[in-house]
């Protein structure tokens, strides 16, 4: 089929991992840490098993961009106190409704009598709340730079329409601050990224140039299916390996230098940048969007009052350092035991693209590959 | 290996759910847990019952040397009622025949049970049991009794309907879920995820353009033909399934449980049409969780793989028959997948609703 059958080629994978082999030496002591920063990528690797099949010398370590991992549980407290309310129409991309908040999640507030529900793009969100005009309609805008020109354009709608029944609950996130709080942090051991593809679809490459150059790490702008992600890190570890630090672009036939300037300008009209909480991992500066002063009066947390609700972590969750690539999710005591897809202490183990929940639906037998084959 | 496979999943009673939500009925492990831990226990019973095994269908034995009975009842809820190549009327009829071939049995005749919403529009409800009528003709099994009853409007979604269905058990065969044995291979009947991925491209809020139509259809004649493929049927057939809800994960892990054994399949052999893998990739879909309607899983004895798997590609039901794996002794109720890259990854049930990725 085409554009998925070329690029999860098994012969041209075999090829790649031999390639890869070859440029990588062993005499370093240690492996090369390359951190697949999408929680796509992670799902793509642990779900083909390229992580199995690449030399010990070489370990990915999985980053924090899973949208539904990193947003912090006191926006998923606000969202679940907003769609109890009577009168509101909650909606969401499915894999938020699981997501734990400090005591419920919305699929119990559905149970309920919460009108919760799942829609596939927030235009969805707008139709309902003009066909529901008694209703306010509040559209749970999360994730990083990709879902937000669709979230941006449902504001815009919603504005350009005079709906006073809409509103948005955001909690944008960006990747490149991200990077440098990694890449800065004293215990990281990052020693190269792949570039979240669909990311710098939209935003371009553009603003990963001064990171690779203020901090001499490579970045390579990677795909999501199986030859992509291995075409990644195979630039990646060419870099090393002769001591460049570049930016490369391995996803051209989706990524352009300039990115989709159309979506960029709305962006830029409808957000602005904000220091945002990432589950987990705490504070980063200039990490977030929220709605500009001109579409602050689509604003949820202050139309519905949410803006003081807040809440604490599980004490049990490492997730934090899962999504700082610090520990493996296996390695947390929790993992499996108090912890599973059915009882999640945190999100990385509720979406298909958290870490820990890639591990547990698909390496719970151990890290090693099974030692029987099929005749 | 040195992990502790008993430890990994935690079977705990419904302790943090005090009220039903959409994913106890979604065919994960919410279901099982629904079932195991309520079900199963307000159901006690002294009498003889075959109600613990959770095949499928129960199965009877009857006094007197009669026929054995397999019997088993089905509820239908699909929204939209209609959809590409199929209703809920054909799906009501062929689901129950299909529970009930699954335990080798050849269906007798089944009842229907419509619970209708007020203000339903006549000519829809007419359609729906024209639908039925017309696949229970062609299935040649009657839909003999029925009831009807109708609620408020804004307490149901137009229609639900009830199936149930009993069949007689040729002599001789004995096929049930913990018969899968080390070395039986596993072969499924067709193209997988096809029924749900249909549905999916006529939600309201999700449609999107695609070729395929349900694979609805009757199996007790595929079955009939599977079983007549060896001299001994016992022996020609340990364990069938149709992998509806919860799609072939959730069949293949249930089995695997059932029978105490390991499953292996070959990513690369599962028969995925493009339109389903297409369908998958955008909304962050696994084949092997999507719903199948008109498709079996066999465990079928090594020795008799190659006559069952002749018979059924002869079958019109079973023309793209292909082997996906095999049982094997090491990680006993667990399933492994083996990927195209030679790696292996763990097939696990879905815990609920399968829910479309964000992005």
């Amino acid at each position: 089929m085409k554009f998925l059958d070329e690029f999860r080629d098994p012969d041209i994978a075999a090829g790649l991992f031999d390639e890869i082999a070859r440029v990588t030496t062993s005499d370093r002591g240690r492996p090369w840490a390359i951190m697949e920063v999408c929680g796509g990528q992670t799902h793509s690797i642990i779900r083909s098993g390229i992580d199995q099949l690449l030399p010990g010398t070489i370990e990915l370590i999985h980053g924090p961009g899973c949208p539904v991992c990193v947003t912090p549980i006191g926006i998923i407290d606000k969202a679940l106190a907003i769609a109890a309310l009577p009168g509101v129409i909650f909606c969401s991309f499915g894999d938020m409704l699981r997501v734990p908040g400090s005591r419920d999640d919305l699929f119990r507030i559905r149970s309920e009598g919460g009108d919760v529900r799942v829609v596939y793009s927030p235009l969805d969100a707008v139709n309902l709340a003009v066909e529901h005009p008694d209703r306010q309609v509040v559209f749970f805008a999360i994730g990083f730079e990709t879902t937000a020109p669709a979230n941006a354009m449902a504001v815009f709608l919603a504005a350009q329409r005079g709906l006073t029944n809409f509103s948005v609950l955001v909690s944008h996130v960006l990747v490149p601050p991200a990077i440098e709080a990694i890449v800065t942090s004293p215990t990281s051991r990052v020693d190269g990224f792949l570039a979240a593809g669909h990311v710098c679809s939209v935003m371009g490459t553009h603003q990963y140039g001064p990171l690779v150059d203020a901090y001499r790490v490579p970045i390579v702008v990677t795909g999501f299916e199986p030859l992509d992600v291995l075409d990644g890190i195979r630039r990646t570890v060419v870099q090393l390996e002769e001591g460049r630090a570049e930016l490369e672009n391995a996803y051209p036939r989706v990524v352009s230098d300039a990115g989709n300037l159309s979506a960029q300008q709305l962006l830029t009209d409808v957000f602005e940048t904000c220091d945002r909480h990432w589950r987990g991992i705490g504070e980063i500066p200039s990490s977030g969007w929220r709605l500009s002063d001109e579409y602050r009066a689509f604003d949820a947390e202050a139309r519905f009052g949410v803006e003081r609700v807040d809440a604490a972590e599980s004490a049990l969750c490492r997730s934090g350092e899962v999504l700082q690539g610090l520990i493996k999710p296996h390695e947390c005591a929790a993992f499996g035991v108090e912890c599973t897809p059915r009882t999640p202490l945190g999100a990385t183990m509720v979406s298909n693209e958290g870490a820990c929940a890639a591990y547990f639906q698909y390496r719970r037998l151990g890290p090693e590959p099974v030692p029987v084959g099929i005749s | 290996m040195s992990v502790d496979l008993a430890g990994w999943s935690c079977p705990l009673p419904l302790r943090d759910h005090t009220r039903i939500v959409l994913g106890h009925g979604g065919g994960g492990k919410l279901t099982q847990e629904l079932v195991e831990h309520l079900f199963l226990p307000a159901f006690r019973t002294d009498l003889p019952s075959p109600l613990g095994e959770l095949g499928d269908s129960a199965v009877f034995e009857l006094p007197g040397g009669a026929p054995r009975l397999a019997f088993s009842t089905d509820t239908y809820v699909v929204r939209p009622l209609f959809f590409p190549g199929g209703s809920i009327g054909d799906l009501a009829v062929n689901g129950t025949i299909n529970d009930v071939a699954m335990s080798g049995a050849v269906p007798v005749a089944l009842s229907a049970g419509f619970v209708l919403e007020e203000g339903l529009e006549l000519g829809v409800l007419g359609r729906v049991a024209e639908e039925m009528g017309s696949a229970a003709r062609l299935a040649g099994v009657p839909i003999a009794t029925g009831d009807t009853k109708v609620v408020e409007s804004g307490k149901a979604d137009g229609l639900y309907v009830t199936t149930a269905g009993f069949g007689l058990i040729p002599d001789g065969v004995r096929v049930a879920p913990g018969r899968a044995a080390p070395g039986d291979v596993v072969i499924v009947s067709g193209d997988i995820g096809v029924h749900g991925i249909a549905v999916l491209s006529v939600r309201e809020g999700l449609e999107f353009g695609t070729a395929i139509e349900t694979d609805s259809a009757p199996l007790h004649g595929l079955v009939q033909a599977m079983l007549a493929a060896g001299n001994d049927p016992a022996e020609t057939v340990h364990t069938l399934r149709d992998p509806t809800r919860g799609g072939v994960a959730a069949t293949l892990t249930e089995i695997a449980r059932a029978a105490k054994a390991g499953i292996e399949i070959a990513e690369s052999a599962l028969p995925v049409p493009d339109a389903v893998r297409g369908a998958c990739s955008f909304l962050g879909l696994d084949p092997l969780d999507i719903a199948n309607e008109g498709k079996l899983v066999a465990f079928v004895p090594a020795a008799a793989a190659d006559a069952v798997l002749e018979a059924m590609q002869a079958h019109q039901h079973g023309r793209r028959a292909t082997v996906i794996g095999r049982v094997v002794d090491e990680h006993a109720g667990i399933v492994v997948a083996r990927t195209p890259y030679g790696a292996t990854r763990v097939i696990d049930v879905p815990l609920g609703e399968a829910l479309p990725r964000i992005c």
